[in-house]
């Protein structure tokens, strides 16, 4: 037992003491030609809040997050062993997420809390919990090997995946987005396929995540609120990234390896390219839906399926298959909010408004809640 | 590192199980023994049986300094303990991995103190 306090409490320290070794030694001989290498994961977050503040160093930041550690570096072997202690899933999902930040990504407890709307106490707390449950159930401090590694490896996924869901629309009240959260979210995917990079789900991911801050630039205007995917300016997205990111869609896609990240991704791909919300491919875009349900058959996925099949077929059918999700979904506010667009559609007004006015009630979101109360007000039953 | 198996259910279970027809009864007492057979060839079980039923159990507990015995489990809910393994075995992954194996019903790993 000893042996296994020391595993995983050293593996902790031994990262935020590269940093500190690193953040010691740079200002006097200069940052090395490849930083990444000198960096372990979780100092990797405290050296950049250090170096964002001093602009000389913004071309060696670009380096850093740039650069690529060779996969058989022992570091690299403590990292992954690091991501895959924390998202066990022995631990509740909840610590699994708050664990990987602290450890794996070098966030404070403080920020942890704040990003997830609990006291910082309650958050140490859950922490602590965490940590004792993996040395006093003795949680391996290894790479699952094997047939154990996909279903582990998917777990790790979802709590990245979960990560950059909060950090790219949060729940909460106060912020719309954190991006923060949702480009570290995607960084340690990164690093997840550099370290995996036979495992198509992995490259999925994070082709999935960076389409989605690719076209980040476009979702808030200068006021702050939201704007939906049809009104977005497409000329602000950024197709350098979009075209990467495809790119590397194709190399997932030809392993044969598919999964719903990869098919979540190729929907997001083909809005990333269509020129305009008219020029969208839609047919294509259900087709991926169809794959995609025949995997996780969710109602959530069947929801964006009808927003999709209201391209195809007309808002009266896809209509009818949104209300078809009227038991499983009447807590969310989106299933709401997509009746009220569809009934616009169709010239229900008064329906509308009462489903607009169902999903405000619903969504905690600031920037969702403008939108909504701005179409209330500009819809013609107002 | 030892941890106890509970094999656990609801008394639901338990009755559908008291009410299967024999030959399908013995075939899952067969499974069970099978996989306690095969654990124990391998080294990696310490100890284990097979409990009676809640409606058997009794309890001895302490109120005002007098023991005081009463009809029931302890713990009064509607899961019941079916019995239980004591395993020595490396770590939480590989007794998870019994778990896993197990073919009845749910398990609950609970690691043990070691002294």
């Amino acid at each position: 037992m000893v042996r296994l306090i020391g595993n995983f409490d050293i593996a902790e320290e031994v990262v935020q003491d590269s940093l500190l070794v690193a953040l010691e030694k740079w200002p006097v001989q200069g940052i090395p030609d490849k930083p990444g290498a000198w960096l372990m994961t979780a100092a990797r977050r405290r050296a950049i809040d250090l170096l964002r503040r001093d602009q000389r160093y913004a071309e060696k930041l670009a380096l850093l997050e740039r650069s690529t550690m060779p996969p058989d570096a022992p570091e690299a072997d403590d990292r992954l062993r690091l991501i895959f202690t924390c998202c066990h899933p022995a631990l509740a999902q909840e610590s699994q997420v708050a664990l990987t930040l602290r450890a794996v990504a070098g966030f404070t407890t403080q920020e942890i809390a704040a990003a997830f709307l609990v006291s910082e106490a309650a958050m140490a707390q859950r922490i602590v919990r965490a940590k004792r449950k993996i040395v006093e159930a003795n949680i391996p401090y290894r790479v699952p090997q094997g047939a154990e590694l996909v279903p582990r490896l998917d777990a790790v996924l979802a709590v990245l995946y979960l990560m950059f869901n909060e950090g790219y629309l949060s729940r909460g009240t106060q912020v719309a987005s954190r991006r923060d959260l949702a480009e570290d979210a995607m960084w340690l995917a990164s690093l997840v396929a550099r370290l995996l990079p036979d495992q198509a789900e992995v490259l999925g991911l994070v082709v999935l995540m960076r389409l989605h801050l690719a076209r980040s630039g476009a979702r808030f205007d200068t006021a702050g609120e939201i704007v939906l995917l049809p009104e977005q300016d497409r000329s602000r997205w950024d197709s350098a990234a979009i075209a990467d990111a495809v790119e590397v869609l194709n190399r997932a896609a030809a392993m044969g390896a598919h999964g719903p990240y990869q098919l979540q991704a190729a929907i997001t791909a083909v809005h990333a390219r269509a020129r305009s919300w008219r020029e969208t491919d839609w047919s294509q875009i259900v087709a991926l839906y169809d794959a995609l349900l025949r995997l996780t058959d969710t109602p959530v996925v069947r929801l964006n399926r009808a927003v999709a099949l209201s391209q195809v077929s007309g808002p009266r059918v896809a209509l009818g298959e949104v209300n078809d999700l009227a038991i499983s979904l009447a807590g969310y506010h989106l299933f709401h909010a997509t009746r009220a667009e569809l009934l616009d559609e169709l010239g229900e007004a008064a329906l509308a408004r009462a489903a607009r006015i169902r999903a405000l009630e619903l969504c905690q979101n600031p920037a969702e809640r403008t939108l909504l109360e701005r179409k209330l007000r500009q819809a013609p039953g107002a | 590192m030892k941890y106890v198996l509970l094999f656990v259910g609801t008394m639901e279970d338990q009755e559908r199980f008291d009410a299967m027809p024999s030959e399908e009864m013995a075939a899952g007492m067969k499974a069970a023994e099978r996989w306690f057979e095969e654990y124990s060839q391998a080294g990696k079980i310490v100890g284990g049986e097979q409990l009676k039923g809640p409606q058997t159990v009794t309890t001895v507990r302490s109120s005002d300094g007098k023991r005081i015995v009463t009809d029931g489990p302890f713990i009064e809910s509607k899961e019941v303990i079916g019995g239980f393994a004591v395993v020595q075995v490396k770590d939480l992954d590989e007794a998870l991995e019994m778990a896993k194996s197990w073919p009845a019903g749910p398990v609950e790993v609970w690691p043990a103190v070691e002294r």
